[in-house]
């Protein structure tokens, strides 16, 4: 077995049960080594809602809550609350985390507690057959659009950002060695950190929205559309009409985090110490 | 040497490794893994570099690449 996969993985749960060349995997991997370079899995609490990325974190041998779609942030914003050492991960799908988990995702940007988001993003409910979500591309074809989408995708990251998140990146699963650096600069982030990762899906969205169910072919549509923001600002419109704009979108440090002012309200004063400042020498 | 090893426990023949090894290292082999999808082998080990893309790309962690690059030129 693969020397992370031996160290880090939960073996009762093997072999994975993604989909061949599932983008879920490939985030698992960055995932394991982000991890591993940081040392920290003994810290690490994770949540995660319902879809096929749900699972991701289910295959760590770490403390998981496999919890309800859409409610994957308030449990994870309870679990840094309670313990503010841990260093909290949730993993929810498109559906999961700008559908019926919106409301959930404004509020934790706005409160900026320090749990870093992932959402991983196949721009459809995957899991339940194919239907349309609040990413799906307009005019896609999909289960429940089948003569073509009416509605327009969020774009998540502005989303986060507008909301107030401190850190928000994306990339896309043709990008594994940037999703570890950005897994590990989000974990060490103070704040809420959003990362967005365009997952390919070649059984649902590949399938229905893109026109192809193989994997090779679902995993190069996504490194074509990928810009950087450098390169994004010298072209034109018309070149950037279907891309996607990824690397860390932005990055604010010191501003005030949920779990400390909570505590430091607690305490009866703003004296600047953290929670976990707080808690030690008590 | 260099070995690339592809665990036929996990894989599921999704192509990816070999789409992506700049060198052509991989290619399709006969055998089937435990899921019935037709692996990967290194027909090429002696081309490879050790950049790992097929290591990091995979989502089942089916392949390792061990050993030592070999000083060229």
């Amino acid at each position: 077995m693969h020397p992370i996969a031996e160290k880090y993985l939960r073996k009762s749960a093997l072999p994975q049960f993604f989909c061949q060349g599932c983008g879920d995997g490939t985030i698992l991997t960055a995932l394991m080594r982000a991890i591993d370079d940081l040392g920290i899995i003994d810290d690490m609490a994770f949540t995660s809602g319902i879809g096929c990325c749900a699972w991701i974190p289910v295959f760590v041998n770490a403390d998981v809550l496999h919890t309800m779609h859409g409610r994957a942030i308030p449990i994870a914003t309870a679990l840094k609350l309670t313990n503010p050492k841990r260093k909290v991960m949730v993993f929810a799908g498109d559906g999961d985390c700008v559908g019926i988990g919106g409301n959930h995702l404004i509020h934790a940007a706005r409160r900026n507690v320090d749990i870093t988001v992932v959402m991983v993003n196949n721009a459809i409910y995957g899991m339940t057959g194919g239907q349309t979500a609040p990413t799906t591309p307009h005019h896609a074809v999909t289960k429940t659009t089948p003569i073509g989408n009416a509605e327009f995708p969020f774009d998540a990251c502005e989303l986060a950002r507008a909301a107030g998140a401190t850190y928000v990146a994306r990339w896309t699963t043709a990008h594994p060695r940037q999703i570890t650096t950005a897994f590990k600069e989000a974990i060490n982030h103070k704040g809420f950190a959003f990362i967005e990762i365009l997952s390919q899906c070649p059984t649902q969205s590949g399938r229905l929205i893109y026109g192809s169910a193989d994997p090779v072919e679902a995993f190069n549509r996504l490194k074509s559309i990928a810009v950087s923001k450098a390169r994004a600002e010298t072209m034109s419109p018309e070149e950037l009409a279907g891309k996607v704009i990824v690397g860390k979108l932005l990055q604010i440090e010191g501003r005030a985090e949920l779990t400390d002012e909570v505590y430091a309200l607690m305490s009866g004063g703003g004296d600047g110490l953290s929670a976990e400042t707080r808690l030690a020498t008590n | 040497m260099i070995r690339i090893d592809v665990d036929k426990k996990f894989c599921k023949g999704c192509n990816l490794c070999i789409a992506n090894c700049p060198l052509g290292v991989l290619a399709v082999s006969t055998e089937r893994g435990a899921a019935g999808f037709l692996v990967p082998e290194a027909v090429k080990p002696e081309a490879c570099n050790m950049c790992r893309l097929c290591e990091v790309i995979c989502p089942d962690f089916a392949i390792v690449v061990e050993g030592e690059r070999e000083k060229r030129g």
